[in-house]
This record gives C-alpha cells, sequence and structure tokens, in this order.
C-alpha cells in the first residue's frame, strides 16, 4: 500500500477511514461469508447423508417415518439391508460385471491414447495437425449419435458361440472408442511439454521409438496418466445408457441392475439405498484418494 | 491410411533403432536429421486408436445421419424430423431441453462463481470445495436415487419438504385441526359455513361466548391437552370465550357447557365479523380461550375461519407435473456446482493481483473491484465453463431418466433419444433424427473448442 504514503492532504484523511470500515465490514462479512458456507456444505451432504442412513434402516422404518428420526432413535440402525442385497447372486454378478467392464476400459485407453498421443506429440506424419483437429472435434460428439449404428454393427459380429452384441466385450469397446478423444488430447498436451532434449537424448542413445515410449514418456506422463485413468474409470464405472443399449442381464453392470429395481420406487428403498451406496463407495474412495489428480483432470478437461 | 510418405531422406528400415552416431544438430530447427523416426512409423502408434474411433465413433455419425432420413421400409423420408415437433411427449422434450440449457447452465455457473469468490478467504476453502466437488464422483444414477428420497413428497419421508414444513411453521405458528366442525342438528350454538364456522346468533361486545366443537382426530390434539377453561368475564368492548373440544372421553359430559375433562383447542384463530368484515381477531390460548379487543358497540358474528380446518402445509409437490423439471435440474446443480467452481477458483488465482490492488487503492469498492475488474478477466473462464456445461446438459439422460421415472414431463431430447429407438419406442428413424438434432446442437461448441485450440496453439 505504498501508494497511500503518496497520497496528500484529503485523500490520506479519507484513506485510513476507508480502512477501519473496510476492516470490521470484512470482518462482520467474513462470519456471515463462513456461517454461509457452512449451511451450502451442509446442504451438499445431508442428501449423502441421508442416502447412506436410509440404507442402514428397515424397509418398514423407512416406510414410515424419515431417516433423521434415527437421531432420535439411533436403534433403528441396521445392516439387514446390506445383508438381504448381497445375497441376491444378481447383485452380485452385477458388480463384478462393473468391475470386469470398468478395468479394461481404463486400461484400454490409457494405452491406446498414450500411444496415439505420443504420435501427435513426437512423431511426424503427413496430416498430423489436421487428424488431431479431428480428434479434438470427436470430444463433444454425443454418445446418442452412436447408439444405433454400433448396435447394428455389434449384432452382426457372431463367431464361436460369442455375440458381440450384449457382451461385457462390446460394452468396453465402446466405453473405449468413447473414452479416446479426450484421453489423446489430454495426453498430447502433456506429452508436448516434455523437454525435447530428453527425447534427442534418448535417440541419440539409440532407443528405439516403443523404447522411448515405455522408458521416458509414459513415465514422465505419470500425472496426465494418472488423470485420465481416474477419468476414465468414474465414467464407465458410473455409466448408465451405454449398459442399458448393450449390455444384457448376463454382462449388465450395477447401475443397469439398479435401474431394473427401479420401477416401483417406494416399496424397493431397501434394495436402492444400499445398491445405491455400494455403486458409490468406491468412485468416491477413488475421489478422495487422487483428488488432487481428479483436479488436474478437470482443469485440463474442460472442453468436452 | 497412413501411407508410408517419405519425404525426409535417410530413413531406412532399421531407422527405428535409428543411426545412433548420425548428423549432428541441424542448426535451424534444432532436429537431428537422421534421428527422425521414419512417418510409418507413426502409424503403427496411431492405428488402435485410429481402428476405434472410426469404427465406432465416425462411422456410426454418417450412418446416424444417412439413417435419420430413412423410413421404416428404407425409403427417404423427412418425417423423422418433423416428427420431433409432433407429438406430446416430444413436444414436451423439445420444451424442457431449452429450459435445460437456458437455465442449467447459467445457474451453475453463477453457484460456481459464487463459491469461488467466497471460498478465497476462508481457512477450509480445500475442505469446504472437496464436499462440493463429491458428487462429481457420484453416478447420475445414485444422484438420482439420493435425490428421489430428498423429493419424496410425505414430509415425514421426504427431507426438502420436512425442511420446507419445519421452516413453514416457525415462521406462521398455526395450528389446523382437519375435519374438525360444529355438532349437527338445530339450535345448536354453532353452524358450518362454507369452510369455516359462524355462531348461530349474533354476539356483542362484553359478552362471552362458547364455541364447541366436535370431531377433532386425536393426532391433531396438543400432546399435553390443557384442561378448557371459562373465559374471563369480558371488559367493556371485548369479547372472551372458548373453543375447545366439547367431548369427554369415556362419556359423559353435557353437550355445549365447558366440563373438566375436555380439552382446550390453543392455536385456534377467531374472527369477530360485521358485514363481511373482520372487525376483531384473536388466537386461542392454550385452554382455548380467547380476547378479542376493540370490538365496536353492535352486533357482530363470531367467525373460526377455514384455514382452522384445512389440512396443515405438506411441503411442495417436487415431483408433479410443473416441478419435476426445476427439481431435476436441482440434482444437476448439486452434481456440477463443484466442477464449475474448480475452474472458477483457477481462473480467479490467475488473475493478477496487481489489478485489483490497483482498483482497490483508486477508491474502487468491492463490488465494483468485482464487477469492473474480476469479471472482465475471469470472462474467458466463464464463457468455457458455460460452453461444457452446454454440451453436457444436451446429453442429460440418467438422472432425469432415474428421478423423473419416465415421466413425460421430465422429458428431455437426450433421454427420448434412447426411449424411441431402445425403450419400447424401436424406431430407429425417429432415435436417429434426434441424435442428429442433438449433434447439430453441439456443433458450435465443437468450433469454439477448435477456435480456442488453434489459438492456444499460436
Amino acid at each position: 500500500m505504498t501508494a497511500h504514503d503518496t497520497v496528500p492532504g484529503d485523500g490520506s484523511a479519507g484513506a485510513p477511514r476507508r480502512g477501519i470500515a473496510a476492516r470490521v465490514a470484512g470482518r462482520l462479512g467474513g462470519g456471515a461469508v463462513q456461517a454461509v458456507l457452512v449451511l451450502v456444505a451442509l446442504f451438499w451432504l445431508v442428501p449423502t447423508l441421508g442416502l447412506l442412513v436410509a440404507s442402514l434402516r428397515s424397509n418398514a422404518d423407512n416406510n414410515s417415518s424419515g431417516w433423521w428420526t434415527v437421531f432420535t432413535k439411533p436403534s433403528q440402525l441396521t445392516f439387514s439391508s446390506y445383508s438381504a442385497l448381497l445375497d441376491k447372486p444378481d447383485f452380485v454378478d452385477s458388480f463384478w460385471n462393473t468391475v470386469l467392464i470398468t478395468v479394461p476400459a481404463t486400461v484400454l485407453v490409457v494405452v491406446i491414447a498414450s500411444l496415439a498421443a505420443y504420435a501427435f506429440a513426437w512423431l511426424e506424419f503427413p496430416g498430423r495437425d489436421w487428424l488431431f483437429l479431428v480428434v479434438v472435434a470427436l470430444l463433444v460428439v454425443p454418445v446418442q449419435v452412436a447408439l444405433v449404428p454400433v448396435a447394428k454393427l455389434y449384432g452382426k459380429i457372431e463367431f464361436g458361440g460369442f455375440q458381440m452384441f450384449g457382451s461385457i466385450t462390446g460394452v468396453v469397446l465402446f466405453h473405449v472408442a468413447f473414452g479416446l478423444p479426450f484421453a489423446i488430447f489430454l495426453l498430447r498436451n502433456f506429452f508436448a511439454a516434455i523437454p525435447r532434449d530428453l527425447l534427442e537424448a534418448a535417440r541419440m542413445d539409440g532407443g528405439s521409438e516403443w523404447t522411448i515410449f515405455r522408458r521416458v514418456i509414459f513415465p514422465l506422463g505419470g500425472p496426465a496418466i494418472a488423470s485420465l485413468g481416474i477419468f476414465q474409470f468414474l465414467w464407465v464405472w458410473n455409466d448408465l445408457l451405454v449398459s442399458l443399449v448393450f449390455a444384457d442381464t448376463d454382462a449388465q453392470p450395477m447401475t443397469k441392475w439398479l435401474q431394473s429395481q427401479m420401477r416401483q420406487f417406494t416399496g424397493n428403498i431397501d434394495i436402492l439405498a444400499p445398491g445405491a451406496f455400494l455403486s458409490l463407495i468406491v468412485p468416491l474412495a477413488v475421489f478422495f484418494a487422487f483428488q488432487r489428480y481428479f483436479v488436474q483432470g478437470v482443469l485440463a478437461g474442460s472442453v468436452k | 491410411m497412413m501411407a508410408p510418405r517419405e519425404d525426409t531422406p535417410p530413413a531406412t528400415a532399421g531407422a527405428a533403432t535409428g543411426g545412433a552416431a548420425a548428423t549432428g544438430p541441424d542448426a535451424s530447427t534444432g532436429r537431428r536429421d537422421g534421428l527422425r523416426p521414419p512417418s510409418w512409423l507413426a502409424g503403427s502408434f496411431l492405428l488402435p486408436a485410429l481402428l476405434l474411433l472410426g469404427f465406432l465413433v465416425v462411422y456410426p455419425i454418417v450412418y446416424t445421419v444417412v439413417r435419420s432420413f430413412l423410413d421404416s421400409s428404407g425409403g427417404f423420408t423427412t418425417s423423422n424430423y418433423t416428427g420431433i415437433f409432433e407429438g406430446h411427449g416430444n413436444l414436451l422434450a423439445v420444451r424442457n431441453t431449452a429450459i435445460w440449457v437456458v437455465v442449467a447452465p447459467t445457474l451453475v455457473t453463477i453457484v460456481g462463481l459464487l463459491f469461488a469468490v467466497l471460498t478465497e478467504r476462508i481457512r477450509w476453502a480445500t475442505a469446504f470445495k472437496l464436499v462440493v466437488f463429491m458428487p462429481m464422483a457420484i453416478s447420475f444414477l445414485a444422484s438420482g436415487v439420493i435425490f428421489r428420497l430428498v423429493y419424496e413428497q410425505d414430509p415425514d419421508k421426504g427431507v426438502a419438504n420436512a425442511a420446507m414444513v419445519a421452516v413453514h411453521d416457525a415462521f406462521s405458528a398455526e395450528t389446523a385441526y382437519p375435519g374438525a366442525g360444529p355438532r349437527a342438528g338445530a339450535a345448536q350454538p354453532l353452524r358450518a359455513e362454507g369452510g369455516a364456522v359462524v355462531t348461530a346468533r349474533p354476539v356483542t361486545a362484553g359478552s362471552t361466548a362458547l364455541l364447541p366443537l366436535l370431531r377433532v382426530k386425536p393426532e391433531y390434539l396438543p400432546a399435553k391437552p390443557v384442561p378448557a377453561r371459562a373465559a374471563a368475564p369480558p371488559g367493556p368492548g371485548r369479547i372472551t370465550g372458548t373453543v375447545w373440544f366439547d367431548f369427554t372421553r369415556g362419556g359423559g359430559g353435557r353437550p355445549n357447557a365447558v366440563d373438566p375433562s375436555e380439552a382446550g383447542l390453543p392455536g385456534v384463530r377467531v374472527q369477530a365479523v360485521r358485514d363481511g368484515k373482520v372487525v376483531a381477531s384473536a388466537t386461542t390460548r392454550d385452554d382455548g380461550t380467547f380476547t378479542l379487543a376493540k370490538v365496536p358497540a353492535g352486533p357482530v358474528t363470531l367467525r373460526l375461519p377455514a384455514g382452522n380446518f384445512t389440512a396443515a402445509y405438506g411441503g411442495a409437490e417436487w415431483l408433479g407435473d410443473t416441478l419435476i423439471t426445476p427439481a431435476i435440474i436441482g440434482a444437476y446443480l448439486w452434481v456440477w456446482s463443484g466442477f464449475a467452481m474448480v475452474l472458477i477458483a483457477a481462473g480467479l488465482a490467475a488473475i493478477p493481483r496487481d489489478a485489483l490492488e490497483a482498483a482497490r487503492v483508486d477508491g474502487a469498492t468491492e463490488w465494483q473491484v468485482f464487477r469492473r475488474v474480476t469479471i472482465p478477466l475471469l470472462s474467458p473462464v466463464l464463457v468455457v465453463v458455460l460452453v461444457t456445461l452446454v454440451i453436457n446438459v444436451l446429453k442429460v439422460f440418467d438422472l432425469v431418466f432415474v428421478i423423473g421415472g419416465g415421466d413425460p414431463n421430465a422429458g428431455v431430447l437426450a433421454l427420448q433419444m434412447w426411449t424411441e429407438s431402445f425403450g419400447g419406442g424401436n424406431d430407429q428413424g425417429a432415435g436417429s433424427a434426434i441424435a442428429v438434432l442433438l449433434f447439430l446442437l453441439v456443433l458450435p461448441a465443437m468450433l469454439f473448442n477448435i477456435r480456442r485450440l488453434r489459438r492456444e496453439r499460436k
């Protein structure tokens, strides 16, 4: 605030007064801001808390009173809904299907997109910039555009008792394809920022492009690859629409199974509440464990 | 597709392993020509990605556009497109999508901006941001289940209505006795009139009135009823009286007289009416007694207005015809505000402090600084957030599907596309047309992204 020293006469007389007023207002405002933000935080927490508590009550309790009554009668809490749910084989199957879809879809996107991003960042080939623009353009394509044609395409792929339509493989490939534009975009920008000297040095030492990719780019790309991996994991884990169209009952993930239980909502809280909570606990754990990379991904990925 | 076209000289088949000790640095580009990998190699790096994108994204776009112009027998038609704007369900979906696109991104951006600015000066900003950001990790399906619970109609089960009822009751401490009314028959002191209850005979200032009610349901009685009491004698210009539950448990008791075991009804509003105008009003005490002050001379009618007998306030009908789309947008706000907040907070952190300080030194108030300096410097970030949200809103499917539960009043295009082509409609032409429309709607965003990218490259 050196400017105050140089302001003469009436200016310097006014400045301290404004300073005090501002400080008082700031302190009062600070208190109000804190109070508002506490309220907002509660607003954000209460709905999820409600689901958790509802999942820990019996169906009879849920149908007769609100979940908040546990604060006066904690005796309502029970794990019976969870044990009943985990006794249902189709729910347990759907949990494993979610894992079987999510893990390959994440790994494949990371590997395939890293390769492509490396080519876009460090290899020269005709039409490179043009092709990269196409990839960026594909970022925003709604999944809806591809549902009908891919369903037809999958319907034609059939061999040795294997049917693409309805299979986990089909769901995985669709997720990979639609994850690629963002993945390539994110990784290319990160790889392009790697110092040229590192690559040149590796090439000088006689490393092949594959070696450079595995030994230099992939390890250095760690943070970006982590962001991408988390994003892709969450997208695929949380997807409903793609599985709704492409996965049959044997291949359905938790989201689709839960949706099928939703026909009569009110009578089904004992299935929906614990099911929804089990389906969100994994992404939430991933989120809290890796939130730093998650934020980085959001900042990089504000194009989708 | 990646023709191995070579325009740089020394690339041999073994160039991948490279002539390690080849040429020296190229002065103009800083590259070592002999180390530049051949371009066919790029093809092998790109192949898996291009295959997948080609078969599952690019080809389907072309196919969908073609399919949208075909009828069920394969002939050319435009009726798939005109069909989007016909029929009740489709029209609602178009209208709701318009509402979503206008309201949701704006609202989320404003809330995100608010949070980003407010958290700038608090110490627990990280914790706050984590809490608001958390729903981004939760699926729309789980969020949908969460908000179905929140929006439950019955205030005893849905937390939104429970909160609304609690707030409502805190501001208007009214008690109501639904179903209560006067004793039937002639020659009774009270009679029903519309939804209200009035005295059969006029009352004058300086007298006492007995207003017995029947059919009060036990759940609406106070938890600890106070025995009704005869009212104190009135002073001049006053009317006193008692409103009570004229029913003695276990039988006995005299009709239209205050018996010791009968309960007073607290919180009943009593009005003195003359020529249809209210001239005095009061509310009964715990023992059911009331005092009307400043009653003008002459006969008046005592009235217990209908509000005393209507059911208690039950909150809003969140998932009814009119509120369902705003309610789902509310859930969307819960999920996406964290995204807007994080992006805008990053933008805020990048604003040069000097600009703000300079404005403050020049005597600008905080509000002026915010409007004239912060917002303009932040506008590129705000535009990015808005565009991203518009794209996202156009694709919103799960949340509407789960909370709306198939209610056409909640429908949006992204959901209608699925319904038409898979969820029972089985009309893939109509579904394709809706998909193409969605695609056209995101095209401006696509161009925006490409332009932004090009500018950043330069």
